[in-house]
């Protein structure tokens, strides 16, 4: 057991997997990440490239040129500086880059906001990016393997969601991998096309017109949902080596629950608490926590949740005027088959306690209204 | 027939370098090149300045305009120094 | 470097690429790839070039080429020749690779400004090229910061009450030099010897360096397709263009005219300047700024 941060975890695993290029920019939460990433090449620990850009933007664009030229390559960031990349992650999808980040969860502005919510990785859910979200800094540094190996599988990029502050700023106990292992498991990265193939000159980043453009992204769209049985396969490996199961939903005390929670990142930690001291009082309550958001695992939400009476899908996010996100998601599962909840919770930031958690859980024990929104003064 | 999404590279990447040339921009052209070969001295700077890269070499001569590029800009009649490049109403186009 | 040799040197820009009839970058593009003869991979920001050169399925591009999007060649760029060190530390590449980004004035002087300064001040080992045609023109003749006070776009459109853009044209040659990078150039299409040598020395150059190229558009400039080249040889002869370069901390001029011609002949060449031609003290007015430019370059080609 080693003590680490989420963020220092996120740093850690991209110093065993050692990519040849890593672009950055600071935002707090993510600049721990960098910050440590720094310490790491100072210290010649890696042999990597890092190439401290002038904004967001160039970190993404500087990561599709690496990854372009046939290398790892890697960045992270929070809020804003997703909202800034956001026009060069689908060129980085769209040209089936395999461009691995850590996404430190953080609110958009306005109001500016350092602290936690989704906003701004739900925001470039339909971007084309692999998402994998993690509770603790266990999850976002095996989610962080994971994502690599599942990127560069289906060729498609990847980032790896954690809570700013809540899990990035967090010491918490963890499991780490020896370097061979991890060497190992990744592998070479060896794409077929690449910049610096100068036998085969290639042209990346054509303009297609009404003729390509569909076939071009109907391949994505395929190798996108190809991701979620990939996924498994890359799980699986992943457990011979670590012995830590994962898969792309996490069952909770669900087996038998009537009333379940839908959550992702680390509120499913006080979820989990709270399941423990409703079930003390003989209540059938569990949890259904999301990792892998997108590909979205809609078979694995429905087998999960269709035997329970009331679901309850809470999202840290907001869709201004439509249903969030995550409730969107459970939603689709489970078609017209159940009454589902939706709440809202933590923007930027905003607490939520456990008895929030218990209420809900009690509204629908009790068959009450669910309020949308929980820790928002009405 | 245009390929469909199985048969073509990921990401749109174009795995043909310089294949632009089976794409043929000379039924643009209103005016056609003719070189007057008493008057030209095989300077080639009308090589260097043609846009399309259509005036062909041939062991360092002036061999022809390849008329399957040439959009008729006339570049080529304007920079010749010794005025041995005529743009001249090309018959096949349709006006 | 003469036309013969330049004729025959190796391409890396192939036909069937859908440019409009006399278009200036063409010739541009060609003459800079051949003056080096490592391999190049080429990170070009949207626009004209890009956009003529890469309708799917087919590249003109005979070299590796990536484009990314509208300002951001040169982070793109920074991203690959660092993929190239890294490989190269390792021993798994040998060869020497020059990297050459590309934009026009919009992807350059405007949208693309951060990226270039960031890249620049960076010190990534790449050449710039700028192919400046004076306006936003893929999108259909819009103003950008480099397009010359008085002249007519789209959205500077002459009128009653207007005669064009009112600012003057962003000095891209300053800005960079002003990164303290050890080579930048500005050129012109009708000296593609001087462009060559230009381009040679840029590729030689530690670090980053930068061409700025006039880059003549019959669309946009609404001028004959012939006299492209013709024209960017007047825009030096009235000084609108000066051709000059700055080396490891000296500007060295490349060309002055015996006796420079004045601002007009320049404009009436073109139909994006026809509603000057009129305006006496507006041509007044540019030329006195030309005039006062050309001296103030006269003056730090002199020192020492």
């Amino acid at each position: 057991m080693t003590e680490l941060t989420g963020a220092q975890a996120a740093s850690f695993a991209m110093k065993q997997i050692n990519p040849e290029v890593v672009s950055a920019f600071p935002i707090t939460p993510q600049t721990e990440i960098m910050m440590d990433f720094a310490q790491f090449v100072a210290d010649g620990d890696v042999n990597t490239e890092f190439v401290l850009v002038e904004s967001e933007h160039s970190a993404m664009s500087s990561a599709v040129g690496a990854s372009a030229a046939g290398v790892r390559s890697m960045t992270a960031t929070s809020s804003a500086g997703l909202a800034l990349m956001f026009e060069i992650l689908g060129v980085a999808s769209g040209s089936r880059l395999p461009v691995v980040m850590n996404v430190v969860n953080r609110a958009l502005s306005a109001p500016i906001n350092i602290h936690c919510d989704h906003s701004d990785s739900m925001d470039c859910r339909d971007i084309g990016w692999i998402q994998l979200y993690s509770e603790d800094a266990q999850e976002v540094y095996d989610n962080t393997f994971i994502g690599l190996k599942l990127a560069e599988r289906v060729k498609l990029p990847a980032m790896i969601m954690q809570d700013g502050f809540i899990n990035s700023h967090c010491l918490q106990n963890i499991k780490l991998l020896k370097d061979a292992e991890i060497k190992n498991f990744i592998g070479k990265f060896k794409p077929k096309q690449s910049l610096l193939n100068f036998k085969k000159p290639v042209t990346i980043g054509p303009l297609e017109l009404f003729d390509y453009y569909f076939e071009t992204k109907r391949q994505e769209s395929e190798a996108m949902i190809s991701a979620l049985e990939d996924y498994k396969i890359v799980c699986k490996s992943f457990e011979k080596m670590s012995s830590r199961k994962y898969s792309a939903v996490e069952k909770y005390k669900l087996k038998d629950a009537d009333y379940a929670i839908v959550a992702l990142n680390s509120v499913c930690g006080a979820v989990k608490d709270v399941v423990d001291e409703l079930r003390i009082n003989g209540e059938k309550v569990g949890l259904l926590k999301i990792r892998l958001f997108r590909p979205f695992p809609y078979d694995d939400v429905l087998n999960a949740l269709k035997h329970c009476k009331r679901i309850t899908v809470m999202d840290r996010s907001e869709s201004f005027g439509a249903n969030p996100p995550i409730m969107s998601e459970v939603v689709n599962s489970l078609k017209n088959a159940k009454k589902i909840n939706s709440v809202i919770f933590g923007l930027g930031g905003r607490e939520i306690f456990e008895d929030d958690i218990k209420n809900i859980y009690y509204n629908m024990i009790k068959n009450k209204k669910q309020e949308r929104y929980v820790g928002c003064r009405e | 027939m245009k390929k469909n999404y199985k048969q073509i590279p990921i990401g749109g990447m174009i795995t043909k370098a310089g294949n632009s040339e089976e794409y043929k921009t000379g039924d643009w052209k209103s005016f056609k090149p003719e070189r007057d070969e008493k008057k030209c001295t095989n300077c080639l700077i009308c090589v260097n300045y043609c846009p399309e890269n259509c005036i062909k070499v041939k062991n360092g001569k002036l061999n022809h305009f390849d008329l399957d590029y040439c959009k008729g800009c006339g570049i080529c009649a304007t920079e010749c120094p010794f005025k041995a490049i005529v743009m001249e109403l090309d018959t096949e186009c349709e006006l | 470097m003469n036309f013969k040799e330049l004729a025959m040197a190796s391409n890396k820009l192939a036909s069937g690429h859908r440019s409009c009839a006399g278009c200036g970058f063409p010739s541009i593009v060609r003459t800079v790839m051949k003056a080096t003869k490592k391999q190049i991979i080429v990170s070009c920001a949207t626009g004209c070039l890009e956009v003529t050169t890469t309708i799917y399925p087919y590249t003109s591009w005979l070299t590796p080429f990536i484009h990314n999007a509208f300002e951001n060649a040169s982070a793109t760029i920074s991203g690959v020749e660092a993929a190239y060190k890294a490989l190269k530390k390792k021993g798994k590449l040998r060869k020497d690779v020059k990297f050459l980004a590309i934009g026009g004035d919009g992807g350059t002087y405007d949208i693309g400004l951060q990226s270039l300064s960031g890249a620049l001040e960076r010190g990534q080992n790449f050449v710039y090229l700028c192919y400046d045609n004076e306006a936003y023109m893929n999108t259909g003749v819009q103003r950008s910061s480099a397009t010359p006070r008085g002249a007519n776009t789209t959205t500077t459109p002459a009128g009653k009450a207007s005669f064009g853009k009112l600012e003057w044209k962003k000095e891209l040659m300053q800005i960079a030099i002003a990164h303290g990078i050890n080579y930048a150039a500005q050129a012109s299409p009708h000296n593609l010897i001087d462009l060559y040598n230009k381009a040679e020395k840029a590729f030689n150059t530690k670090g980053p360096s930068i061409l700025v190229v006039l880059s003549p558009c019959p669309l946009g400039w609404k001028s004959n397709t012939n006299m492209s080249v013709q024209i960017a040889k007047l825009a030096a002869e009235t000084n609108f263009w000066p051709l000059y370069e700055y080396e490891n901390g000296k500007y060295v001029l490349n060309y002055e005219p015996a006796k420079r011609k004045p601002i007009i002949e320049f404009f009436k060449t073109q139909g994006r300047f026809k509603h000057l031609l009129k305006n006496k003290k507006l041509l007044e007015e540019i030329q006195g700024k030309v005039d006062e430019k050309w001296s103030k370059l006269k003056k730090l080609c002199e020192e020492k």
